[in-house]
């Protein structure tokens, strides 16, 4: 039979020599090769003391942007749901009343707004889909939790720190990307 | 007409038809259908006179007729133009139409404010459909866009005048279907707008009927704004036995769950209101904007969405829920629940019905 790769290598059954039927050099040439490795480069890191660079395409915890004035982008077109192929994303909207002018941008905003990490598979098609710069994902993973019902995130875990409230956690929030150039 | 005879051959795209003499081009060509047919953003067949404003049906006519088959010098508006016997018409096969209907979507679009994101008609909408098909990346157009002042035409219809195309349909509904037209277009040129004459609110009994005419987002249902995007809801056809005189009580439930979200009537493959016997299926706005109930409506099954459609996106295709087998296959034993979504979602409560709110919800709806 033809081999698949070259890699096969055909089992000997010819009888142990003495050499081999001492065991102990076969041991101490594997102890050789662990111990070895004490003295070379780790490979890992002591996460969370350390964190590792990001990728520039890195797709983490989805953030829910501002203007500049602080007021939320999300205007709950629901072009972000209906491309979710995990379907994680739903939300209901809601008409913004004279005196919520500085809290949301259009006339329409989310009222509420879930995403369900549980499902989510953070692919970044959200993002790809928003048409109102709203919706990015972030340089941060979604924190382990010991319950389910923690997954379910709401519009306040997910919104962005307002940026006159709070500037430098806003400043943080932004991460080190380079600001992708505004399409109008 | 008496005899088959008098039919006339009609070449449209290289598919030859027999029509009735004195139809249309467009009309020739939505026998054939598919490809060949032209859009139409004014032209509405159950509306007599609509037609010839907007433009983006034009076609070029390659011979007139078998008796004098030279071609007519510009491209014609096909909803305006009468066939003749013999006459050869390019609607996609002519480079001409193409170029001609891709100017035509800039010019509608120069003052579209674009804010699909927040129009209720979004998913709907035969300006969207249009603008994907021929419409520019970009555009062009360098100066302020024309803006007006909101206007409030009563307690059902709100009126977007920006994103208005001026069509005119709503302004022939309410001359043919309704016994008192109190609205039309007002001012000239760039001014021109749809208004009612001094502040007037249209309280008519079709009125709603103008929202389904309306090819844009400009008129929109008041009790349905903002309340979810049409792609979240589930289309069904349903019909209740209306009293009003006219109202042919079938229409189309927009479903949430089991909420009536919204009404509208039913519409044929072109985006018009469906016939029933020759006889357009309006409906009155009892029927459209008060019953909001799944009780009072007989729900006869799923509506057909096209393929190509968002609405159809993401939706079981039948409308009984999938059977639970788990119970039957582990001798009874029920599934554990690990979470039930509702105890922690806030979205789609079931306290909250959005449906029996009669204008669109706002923050106060949700504080409760």
């Amino acid at each position: 039979m033809q081999a698949l790769t070259d890699k096969s290598k055909q089992v000997s059954r010819k009888p142990m020599n003495f050499m081999e039927r001492m065991y102990l050099p076969a041991i101490f040439k594997g102890m050789v090769i662990t111990f070895s490795h004490i003295f070379k480069k780790k490979p890992t890191i002591n996460y969370p003391e350390k964190k590792r660079p990001f990728s520039p395409v890195f797709r983490g915890l989805q953030i829910l942007n501002r203007d500049e004035e602080g007021r939320e982008n999300c205007t709950a077109c629901g072009l972000c749901a209906v491309a979710c192929p995990a379907e994680a994303i739903t939300m209901e909207a809601a008409e913004r009343q004279p005196g919520e002018e500085n809290l949301y941008r259009e006339e329409k905003y989310a009222a509420k707004y879930e995403i369900n990490m549980l499902r989510c598979i953070f692919c970044g098609l959200c993002e790809e889909a928003c048409p109102k710069d709203a919706i990015y994902l972030s340089e941060t993973f979604t924190p382990a939790d010991y319950q389910r019902k923690q997954f379910i995130y709401s519009k306040n875990d997910l919104l962005i720190p307002h940026p006159k409230e709070n500037p430098t956690a806003y400043q943080q929030a932004l991460g080190n990307r380079p600001k992708r150039e505004s399409v109008i | 007409m008496s005899d088959e005879t008098k039919k006339i051959k009609v070449t449209i795209d290289n598919i030859t038809i027999d029509v009735d003499p004195g139809t249309t081009i467009l009309n020739a060509a939505r026998r054939i259908g598919g490809d060949v047919t032209p859009p139409a953003m004014c032209y509405y067949s159950k509306l007599e006179g609509s037609g010839g404003k907007c433009r983006t049906c034009l076609v070029e006519v390659a011979a007139g007729s078998t008796a004098d088959p030279r071609p007519m010098p510009k491209l014609v508006a096909s909803c305006r133009t009468g066939v003749m016997d013999g006459m050869v018409v390019k609607n996609i096969t002519s480079d001409k139409v193409t170029d001609a209907r891709n100017g035509v979507v800039e010019f509608l679009l120069l003052n579209h404010p674009l804010d699909c994101p927040i129009c209720d008609q979004a998913g709907e909408c035969h300006l969207q459909d249009l603008g994907y098909d021929h419409g520019k990346e970009g555009t062009r157009y360098q100066f302020a866009r024309r803006t007006f002042k909101k206007e409030d035409i009563g307690p059902y219809i709100q009126l977007h005048m920006t994103r208005c195309i001026l069509c005119y349909r709503c302004t022939y509904v309410a001359d043919q279907i309704t016994n008192k037209r109190v609205h039309g277009i007002v001012d000239r040129g760039d001014h021109a707008a749809i208004s009612t004459y001094i502040s007037k609110a249209i309280d008519n009994d079709f009125s709603g009927n103008m929202i389904d005419v309306c090819p844009v987002g400009a008129l929109t249902d008041k009790t349905f704004r903002f309340k979810n995007r049409v792609w979240f809801t589930k289309p069904v056809d349903a019909h209740r036995s209306c009293t009003t005189p006219g109202c042919c009580g079938k229409a189309t439930l927009w479903l949430r769950g089991e909420e009536v979200f919204r009404v509208t009537a039913r519409k044929d493959e072109w985006g018009e209101v469906q016939s029933y016997d020759g006889k357009p299926g309006w409906i009155c706005n009892t029927c459209r904007f008060d019953t909001k109930a799944t009780a009072s409506w007989t729900i006869e099954g799923l509506t057909t969405i096209s393929r190509h459609s968002v609405i159809g996106a993401n939706k079981y295709k039948t409308l009984e829920m999938p059977k639970e087998t788990i119970k039957e296959v582990m001798h009874g034993v029920e599934p554990k629940l690990l979470m039930d979504i509702h105890s922690v979602s806030g979205v789609n409560n079931p306290d909250i019905h959005l449906s029996d709110i009669d204008r669109p919800a706002h923050s106060s709806d949700f504080k409760k």
